[in-house]
């Protein structure tokens, strides 16, 4: 089944946001702060720029509120008094000629009464300063489960780890752009490079003080999002509407490259730490989990990354007794924000370290530690919820293993790496991640999605959820024709256009098959019952029959549409005050090996084999769950050894593709892809979702394969030659080795 | 942002662009990235770094595959530029775009013009690539949605179904 906009794509056709253009355009620059944190003085316009020829914008500006609306409205759209981080946003300007806005922002100097700013987790914690609320805290979480604090006197073991991961930068090639249209009768419309049309509506519905009538967001063909273009699209829409307004022409704002990876959300760095108590045969008994966030200035989407990072913080295991404490906290750097994972890559890679920890420990193997502590069917997770699935870990493990070839591999490892320039590991990661919105997060969404026929029988299907590679348009319209036993070509899927598509959420949290999947389905299954009540249609219909019976109705009534709209499983149970109960209704479940060389001539690592073997219910297409898999471990293992954002005072230094390394066509494994099916009785057609799983697993099993092929215990990531370097030179004899935090100014 | 144009006034230039002969007025040191897609509305060469990391602005010129955002006109004048808009002619294209289709070679779709232009310029030098023939042939050409192994199969179908054909 071809991807729906497959051909526009191969074609070069596609239309970008960068690709339009509207009559009387001008295009929009954002003068930004120089300082991580002060009080702005004065702005000065300075000499050779004729300022005439500018539209210039400052708070002042803003006819609502002067906010960037989603969870807490702490973060303003454009600085007034003060800055909290360097590359703020204080003015915008605009001009016809785009190549004059670089002259003209760079000609605006801006003077400042500085304040402290505090740059990492532990800076924020120590609160010599209060940058944030009372106690530079956006959230806390407390997970509790059984008795911790009877567990320690009975453990033959007490294992203690600390874990850290650094900021990642998603590096989509489409770099954030928007254009913006005001009309003072009709309002703001806003084009974009988006995955969440309704956050940016309601941005903009604050932003301007307008009602919901007088706003339209329209997603354009998107060049990849992984979470950075969630909430950040919010602001630059914001921006480019306030231009719009104030000269009466369309707006075009599209960063650079430099201006994207500096100013735009990144994944927030992580502190995880571990103190477990386990049997003599390696059994958890029991622990302490401390995972903290930083959230940078802002608390934008921190409180709902942590809360997946807390959930996902005791991995697939089962924890008798548990207790979580977690925090994210305020740093004076750009707000971090969505990545794919969403906080679960980074209490994921301290958990899945942690367990090779407790097995060097107790005395066991990588491969025993996971089997002897795996869910099971009706256990409970850290969060009490039961795992109603049937699920099978230890024959996931086991089939890993052998696709992998991981037994004879790591003894043949270990044999040959006795002498020669080169070390070769291999390391495993078992790890779940949970479908669809947290907790209660789907029923406060409500979402809501349409399916409308046509007279001459094909079928279009209304939802927000954006198409930015992963296959949605393809995805949705497949369930939508299996519905309604069509073929695929007679069933398209509209642009997401606030005003023709009803509000069916955002498109992250790998709930667009899962959860819209599922409504898609209902919603076309509606106009089939329509069709068939009406006695328009009998069973066995063919699709001639099928656009006989939406001629006629439409003919009679005018429209053949229906909607369906979210209703929570009955059975699922969910306490936000305690943290309690069912986290997701569904998780997916995986077991990934990585077999890495470590070069002693280079320090550097290279991944040469990488297995990944899930179970995500159904596979819904095959090319494209298999894309969504390649595509994410490719970007952990960026995470994992090549990814650094390097900071100064808050500010990345490394704002380029030249400095800033992902990985290229010559730089990645074999990436081996395997699913398991089994049924979940929530989803579409009984899937899962999948699109952030793949993020989670690959830094631990590579970091793990390099301590196999080492003997060294790193625990942070980016691993970086440089890091190799310090802990394998020969006058460094430690088998523990934490490198420094990166990012301390 | 673009870089500022010389201070130097605008200049005609003349090259050929997908087999038609092209004039156009324009500072010496604007990118022929900027050229094509302003100037001639040929909007699929992509901007994704603006420093010749990415590959996203690839286009043949004189049959070398540059990325045009490194090119100022005043170096293309004279010369001949084909991009993704102008290969439909061309007997790798087909043969590509269907296999990029089919096997999940392309996601989001911004590195896609680029990549399939690094594919034809590679097909067209190797008649049966390697796997590390593609791989090295590619390696100017970054995609961050599919982690390439799509691309790889991609590109070997196509060179596979040339060769039956």
């Amino acid at each position: 089944m071809p991807r729906k906009e497959g051909w526009d794509k191969v074609s070069g056709a596609a239309r970008y946001v960068d690709d339009m253009v509207l009559p009387g355009m001008l295009h929009g620059a954002t003068v930004r702060s120089t300082i991580g944190r002060g009080k702005i003085k004065q702005i000065h316009f300075g000499p050779g720029v004729d300022w005439n020829e500018y539209v210039v914008v400052s708070a002042k500006d803003i006819p609502g509120k002067n906010c960037i609306a989603l969870i807490l409205d702490d973060q303003p759209c454009l600085a007034s008094e003060f800055v909290n981080h360097p590359e703020e946003p204080i003015l915008l300007l605009a001009h016809p000629d785009r190549p004059k806005l670089r002259k003209a922002v760079e000609a605006v100097s801006i003077e400042y009464d500085p304040l402290p700013a505090l740059h990492t987790i532990e800076e924020s914690e120590r609160q010599s300063t209060i940058i944030w609320g009372s106690d530079n805290t956006f959230k806390t979480f407390l997970v509790e489960k059984g008795d911790v604090d009877a567990v320690w006197k009975e453990a033959a073991h007490i294992v203690e780890g600390e874990y850290l991961t650094g900021a990642q930068e998603q590096l989509y090639i489409e770099n954030n752009g928007v254009i913006a249209a005001f009309d003072p009768k009709s309002g703001v419309t806003v084009w974009g490079s988006l995955q969440c049309p309704y956050y940016v509506h309601k941005a903009l519905m604050t932003l301007f003080a307008l009602p919901e009538e007088k706003v339209r967001v329209v997603q354009m063909e998107t060049g990849g999002a992984f979470g950075g273009k969630e909430e950040y699209p919010s602001m630059i829409a914001g921006h480019a509407a306030l231009l719009a307004m104030k000269s009466g022409r369309p707006v075009k704002i599209v960063y650079d490259r430099m201006e994207d990876m500096a100013a735009t959300t990144k994944r927030h760095p992580s502190r995880t730490r571990h103190r477990t108590a386990v049997s003599k045969d390696g059994r958890i008994l029991g622990g302490e989990i401390e995972f903290t966030i930083d959230g940078g200035a802002y608390a934008t989407l921190s409180s709902v990354v942590l809360s997946r990072g807390t959930i996902h913080a005791g991995g697939p295991y089962y924890w008798p007794n548990v207790r979580i404490r977690t925090k994210a906290v305020a740093t004076n750097a750009p707000p971090h924000g969505a990545f794919r994972g969403f906080g679960a890559p980074q209490s994921l890679f301290a958990m899945e370290r942690h367990m090779d920890r407790i097995a060097q420990v107790a005395g066991i193997s990588p491969v025993e530690v996971r089997r002897r502590n795996f869910l099971k069917s009706g256990q409970t997770t850290t969060t009490e919820q039961t795992i109603k699935e049937n699920i099978d870990l230890d024959r996931l493990l086991k089939r890993a293993l052998e696709l992998s070839d991981y037994v004879a591999k790591k003894k043949r490892f270990a044999d040959e790496n006795k002498a020669g320039t080169h070390r070769k590991g291999i390391g495993i990661a078992a790890f779940l991640h949970g479908a669809g919105f947290t907790g209660s997060g789907e029923r406060y969404l409500n979402s809501l999605v349409g399916a409308e026929a046509d007279a001459d029988g094909t079928v279009r299907v209304l939802v927000s959820s954006a198409e930015f590679g992963q296959g949605t348009n393809t995805v949705l319209c497949q369930i939508a024709a299996e519905a309604l036993g069509l073929p695929y070509e007679n069933v398209s899927i509209a642009q997401p256009d606030t005003t023709v598509v009803p509000n069916s959420g955002p498109t992250v949290a790998s709930r667009t098959a899962m959860i819209v999947g599922k409504l898609v389905q209902s919603a076309a299954r509606g106009i089939k019952e329509t069709l068939t009540k009406t006695g328009l249609l009998h069973d066995d219909y063919s699709p001639e029959q099928f656009r006989a019976g939406c001629k006629e109705y439409i003919a009679t009534h005018g429209a053949l549409k229906s909607y369906a709209r979210y209703e929570a499983p009955p059975d699922v149970f969910w306490d936000d005050e305690k943290y309690r109960g069912e986290a997701y209704a569904a998780f997916a479940w995986a077991v990934y090996v990585a077999e890495v060389t470590v070069n002693l001539a280079t320090y550097s690592v290279t991944v040469d084999d990488f297995v990944a073997l899930q179970e995500v219910g159904r596979v819904l297409h095959p090319v494209l769950a298999e894309g969504q898999i390649t595509g994410g471990v490719a970007q952990a293992i960026g995470f994992a050894l090549y990814e650094n954002v390097v900071w100064q005072d808050g500010r990345m230094m490394n704002n380029q593709m030249t400095n800033y390394i992902m990985p290229a066509s010559m730089d990645l494994p074999p990436i081996r892809v395997f699913f398991v099916e089994n049924g979940n009785v929530h989803g579409a057609h009984g899937a899962k979702g999948i699109g952030e799983l793949p993020m989670d697993g690959p830094a631990p099993a590579i970091v793990n394969a390099v301590e196999d092929a080492t003997g060294v215990r790193f625990c942070s990531i980016p691993l970086l030659p440089e890091d190799l370097f310090e802990a394998l030179r020969p006058e460094f004899n430690e088998q523990v080795v934490f490198p420094l935090a990166r990012g301390t100014s | 942002m673009n870089p500022s144009p010389a201070a130097s006034a605008k200049c005609e230039f003349s090259f050929t662009v997908n087999g038609e002969a092209k004039n156009v007025l324009a500072h010496p040191m604007e990118r022929l990235l900027d050229v094509l897609r302003n100037n001639l509305g040929l909007t699929g060469a992509k901007e994704g770094c603006g420093e010749g990391e990415c590959g996203s602005c690839s286009v043949l010129l004189d049959d070398m595959l540059v990325n045009s955002c490194l090119i100022p006109i005043a170096q293309a004048n004279g010369t001949n530029v084909v991009t993704i808009e102008g290969m439909s002619a061309h007997s790798l294209m087909k043969p590509l775009q269907e296999s990029f289709l089919e096997c999940g070679g392309a996601q989001c779709g911004i590195c896609t013009p680029g990549m399939i232009l690094a594919a034809t310029h590679l097909l067209d030098k190797k008649l049966d690539p390697t796997l590390a023939d593609i791989r090295e042939g590619l390696a100017g050409n970054l995609c961050r949605c599919t982690g390439y192994m799509q691309i790889f199969e991609a590109v070997a179908k196509a060179a596979r179904r040339r060769v039956t054909q």
